[in-house]
């Protein structure tokens, strides 16, 4: 099988690598890429754990050929931080404690980073709602909802 | 396998043509990699139709709606002209899957997986939608509901893509509404949906009307004898017990753990109640 030579960006960042035509950008960035952050839940757009964004629409990147992402622009958790600051959703997220093991906290902080970046005042409900394809087996998605409420709040500059 | 990105809707067409039976059309690959995942299933060439010009926008001309088959269905969300004239259906379509398979499937690929509890396809059979097709020999028209012929299978020949579903503008006084039962609120395969589609006339009664059922048979279905209940009503009781008795009694349904025939009948008969109620008050219709 011949490889496919992708141009795309990825954080930012112009990334060039060649992969099989059925290899998922999940593959591509944890196997190639060496961007272990997207975790593989289920493989099949059930769980949520693998979520990017790609052209700013959060998808699951195990449902994305390697191939389709010439020319888009990815953004994955290793870009979610600004160097050592972490972005106010990290924050929060440790501060509710609303995450356990880890494994859906990668794809939750993507999903809600997409919400927020579109609704910067969404309600319990539409959280709630947003994150239906986000599965997370151990927190009880409440302190969840809650640290993005508390991200949101501060992003909007009230005091959470 | 192979993959391609054709830039011109003949270019795809020619691939698919020339190609081998485990061709694929992809759009926004929400059952394809699925499918592409399990072991037993071989595809030899993927067409991946998303940078053919045209195919990502929704074009709205004088008299209709053409949604390009790459649109994700959170784009038809965001369309405010295609809300107001198509509720129904741009909530049919918003409920497939979750924000992550919103930002990807397309209404295209939900109608050519021919799943029959697919989700936007009673709204858009409702909606008397129509479906551009491009292929070896030209373009043709064909209504929504005679692509899929059967649980996974589709009327389109070798080498045939949809290029586009087209809804016309509704008329003034008309409204559609789409509902499905699911045992959970969010992420789950419809156990029976319902689109409605109806035209008032000027003294508010009926004029016309579309009713399709999901889920309850090898394909998604126009019900023709549960759409002449509602005709010249105003949706009465009587109009409603008829319209609900005629969607029971089309209803054939599969028996299995996610729900019994019985139950299946049943609950076409409430949803079709309840959302040809929506779909008249959508109409500014007043009983
Ligand atoms: C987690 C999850 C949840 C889901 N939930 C729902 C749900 O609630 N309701 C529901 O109805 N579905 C659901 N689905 C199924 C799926 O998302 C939908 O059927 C979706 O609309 C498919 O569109 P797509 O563009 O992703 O199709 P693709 O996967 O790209 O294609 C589907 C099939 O149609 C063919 N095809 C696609 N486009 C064309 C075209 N233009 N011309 C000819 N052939 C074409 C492909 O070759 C393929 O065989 C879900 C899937 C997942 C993974
Ligand atoms: S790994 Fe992609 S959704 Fe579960
Ligand atoms: S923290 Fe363990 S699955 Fe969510």
């Amino acid at each position: 099988m011949s490889s496919i030579a992708v141009s795309t960006t990825i954080n930012g960042d112009d990334v060039e690598y060649l992969c099989q035509a059925d290899e998922t950008l999940l593959d591509v960035l944890r196997n190639r890429l060496g961007l272990m952050g997207s975790k593989e839940g289920c493989g099949t757009g059930d769980c949520g754990a693998c979520s990017t964004i790609m052209d700013g629409r959060v998808v699951c990147s195990c449902l994305v050929l390697g191939a389709e992402a010439q020319g888009r622009s990815i953004e994955t958790i290793e870009g979610m931080a600004n160097g050592s600051e972490l972005h106010p959703l990290q924050t929060k997220f440790i501060e509710h404690a609303a995450l356990q093991c880890g494994i859906c906290t990668p794809g939750f902080l993507m999903a809600a980073k997409a919400l927020l970046d579109v609704n910067p005042e969404p309600t319990e409900e539409e959280i709630r709602f947003w994150l239906a394809g986000n599965l997370c087996r151990c927190t009880g998605y409440d302190k969840i909802v809650r640290a993005v409420q508390a991200a949101a709040a501060e992003m909007r500059g009230e005091a959470a | 396998m192979r993959y391609e990105r054709p830039e011109t809707i003949m270019d795809a067409t020619a691939l698919l043509a020339q190609a081998s039976d485990s061709a694929f059309v992809l759009a926004g690959g929400t059952d394809l990699l699925v499918k592409m995942q399990n072991d037993d299933f071989e595809a030899e060439l993927v067409v991946d139709i998303k940078s053919i010009a045209g195919m990502a926008d929704v074009v709205e001309t004088d008299d209709s709606f053409v949604i390009g088959a790459a649109v994700p269905c959170a784009a038809l969300g965001e369309h405010e002209a295609l809300c107001a004239a198509w509720p129904g259906v741009v909530e049919a379509a918003n409920l497939i899957g979750s924000t992550q398979i919103q930002g990807r499937c397309t209404v295209a690929g939900n109608l050519c997986n021919a799943s029959p509890a697919a989700d936007s396809v009673p709204a858009l059979v409702a909606a008397n939608a129509q479906a551009r097709i491009a292929g070896p020999d030209g373009i043709r028209t064909v209504a929504v509901e005679d692509i899929p012929t059967g649980p996974g299978k589709t009327s389109l020949a070798k080498g045939e893509i949809i290029e586009a579903i087209v809804l016309a503008k509704p008329t003034d006084r008309s409204g559609d509404a789409y509902l499905r039962f699911i045992p959970r609120t969010e992420m789950d395969i419809a156990v029976v949906g319902v689109g409605v589609c109806l035209a008032l006339n000027d003294d508010g009664a009926v004029a016309s009307v579309r009713v399709a059922l999901g889920a309850v048979g090898p394909t998604v279905m126009l019900c023709p004898e549960a759409a002449e209940t509602l005709v010249g009503t105003k949706l009465e009781d009587a109009a409603l017990e008829a319209l609900a008795a005629a969607c029971s009694a089309a209803s054939t349904p599969i028996d299995d753990k996610r729900g019994t025939v019985d139950f299946r009948k049943q609950v076409a008969g409430v949803l079709a109640r309840r959302a040809a109620l929506i779909a008249f008050e959508r109409a500014g219709g007043s009983q």
